[in-house]
């Protein structure tokens, strides 16, 4: 069901934890859906993210997207972060199920939530930022006709 | 990664068709393959095979021969029963009454029969999966024509009180229905004590073959053909007979029945060191489903603050095979409608896990299994931002 490179990054998640006072963090999901996702981000003067940590309940691929994602991003400028999609998480992970493409909007919310709250505190604004849902799934559910 | 371990514990999926049935259908492929329906003796031979068959099964039930009619399995046997009622009871009116927890080759069907213009009353049942017979009770009208309640619960094991519901229909004259394919074979199963008008059961539930199961039809209830052809099955289900699954189920029905004492016996002590541990080891966990009426080897865990599909996978990485309620492997954004029904939020469902044992598995396994789940629940948890507010509230003491 999933690639290798997803279930190596969920058996062995990278970054995995928490930062204290962390320069952002964001929190995005909801856990009546199943799955959450936490980033903390810290940020050097310079506007490098210089560590970044996650905390995850969810699925394999929900963990292994935001493993993938704090990859993404770690050491990258904040505009650089801004770049990382969803789409780039799946690529980097060598795809995903269909059913599990919501993982990796989440992993690119949960960076978005994080860059906002830093944003936020520092009072700067950040191109191409807007404010995150708190709930991706919001009007995604799905409908199937059977029969 | 070397794995050295292989524990099943997913018999509620399916089971290992056993050796001594694999054996006794052999046979029925190569060799005596004849169409039973032939007039020759190479093909005859095999209609009186069948006959054994449906004996053998009818007396599992206390049911007559006639009254078994073989399936591609349970839940054909679901829809034909549903369906095939429905429609020849439709001028006596258009209710059926069902429970929320039932599988979804019922469910689905009701919803089915919604659109064809039926109506049905889903029943709640209790926090420990039980139907409630004053609801019952309660939802039957003129123009109810079929109760439809599983006999076992396939998630969290929990067994109805089928006796007080078949007595319930009798006395309002409404047909009753029963999804038996987790319980037969694991408790013994009497339909005219329990008043049951039709049953569906399955082979690969009880060591036998996929792909073969049958539903109980009681004698006058007039409903009719699913499968339109041939005059198998008394004209009620067309098809040449699926003559090795046939026999592969008639054998694994024997060796059930002849097991099933012994079995219940020990899967049940077993079961109960298994929860015992758990309960007693892992902290923030919910035994779901009834205790005392609950199948012989179902145990079934919420695990607070983890997921139950990311739980799998890393057991699946042990060796360990186990199921889950989680919308992740449901494939739906919802978890298990039977978890949600007996009331668990949907983020306690999530982080469900059943383990259904069988005669095979020994206490040395469980205690590997207890073992490795309580490493993986903890390393889980590390990971998840539920726990980390939980205990940041104070929570974990």
């Amino acid at each position: 069901m999933y690639s290798e490179k997803v279930m190596d990054h969920f058996q062995n998640p990278r970054n995995v934890g928490e930062i204290e006072n962390a320069s952002g963090m964001g929190t995005v999901g909801n856990a009546k859906c199943g799955d959450i996702m936490r980033i903390y981000l810290d940020i050097d003067e310079n506007q490098i993210i210089r560590d970044v940590k996650f905390k995850t309940f969810g699925c394999g691929a929900a963990v292994a997207t935001s493993s993938m994602a704090t990859e993404l991003v770690k050491g990258k400028s904040v505009q650089e972060a801004m770049q990382v999609t969803n789409k780039a998480v799946m690529e980097a992970l060598d795809g995903l199920p269909p059913v599990k493409v919501h993982c990796s909007l989440l992993a690119e919310e949960a960076i978005h939530a994080a860059l906002w709250d830093y944003a936020k505190k520092k009072g700067i604004q950040i191109e191409g930022l807007e404010k995150p849902k708190s709930d991706i799934h919001e009007g995604e559910e799905e409908d199937e006709e059977e029969y | 990664m070397k794995m050295d371990r292989f524990i099943y514990l997913d018999n509620a999926a399916t089971t290992k068709t056993a050796p001594e049935v694999v054996e006794a259908m052999l046979p029925f492929f190569s060799g005596q393959f004849g169409n039973p329906s032939s007039v020759y003796g190479f093909g005859a031979a095999n209609k009186d095979m069948i006959s054994r068959q449906r004996e053998t099964i009818a007396r599992a039930l206390k049911a007559k021969p006639f009254e078994i009619y073989f399936t591609a399995g349970g839940s054909e046997s679901d829809n034909w029963a549903l369906k095939a009622a429905a429609e020849a009871y439709a001028a006596k009116g258009r209710h059926i009454i069902t429970s929320r927890i039932e599988h979804h080759a019922i469910l689905h069907t009701c919803e089915y029969l919604e659109k064809q213009g039926f109506e049905v009353t889903y029943l709640d049942v209790d926090e420990n999966g039980i139907v409630r017979l004053d609801e019952l009770e309660a939802a039957i009208r003129p123009d109810t024509i079929l109760i439809s309640v599983m006999y076992a619960n396939n998630e969290i094991g929990t067994i109805q009180p089928i006796r007080e519901i078949g007595e319930i229909a009798k006395a309002n004259d409404v047909l009753f229905h029963t999804d038996a394919v987790q319980a037969f074979g694991q408790i013994p199963i009497d339909v005219d004590e329990c008043h049951v008008d039709m049953l569906s059961a399955s082979g690969h539930k009880l060591n036998g073959p996929k792909g073969i199961g049958f539903l109980y039809i009681r004698k006058g209830v007039k409903i009719r053909s699913f499968v339109h052809g041939g005059a198998q099955e008394r004209k009620r289900r067309a098809g040449t007979e699926n003559v090795p699954g046939i026999v592969g189920l008639g054998t694994a029905v024997e060796r059930a029945i002849r097991t099933m004492e012994e079995r219940a016996v020990r899967e049940k002590k077993l079961r109960d060191y298994l929860i015992g541990r758990i309960e007693k080891e892992i902290p923030y966990c919910r035994l779901n489903g009834d205790r005392e009426k609950r199948l012989p080897n179902n145990v079934n865990f919420s695990f607070r603050f983890i997921e139950g599909e990311s739980l799998l996978i890393m057991l699946d990485g042990k060796g360990i095979c186990a199921s889950s309620g989680s919308a992740c492997t449901s494939g739906s954004l919802d978890p298990s409608h039977v978890l949600l029904a007996i009331g668990l939020p949907h983020e306690i469902a999530h982080g469900s896990l059943r383990m259904t044992l069988n005669e095979e598995v020994s206490e040395e396994e469980l205690d590997y299994v207890v073992d490795t789940l309580k490493e993986i629940v903890s390393r889980l948890r590390q990971m998840s931002p539920l726990y980390e507010d939980f205990v940041k509230r104070g929570g974990a003491k």
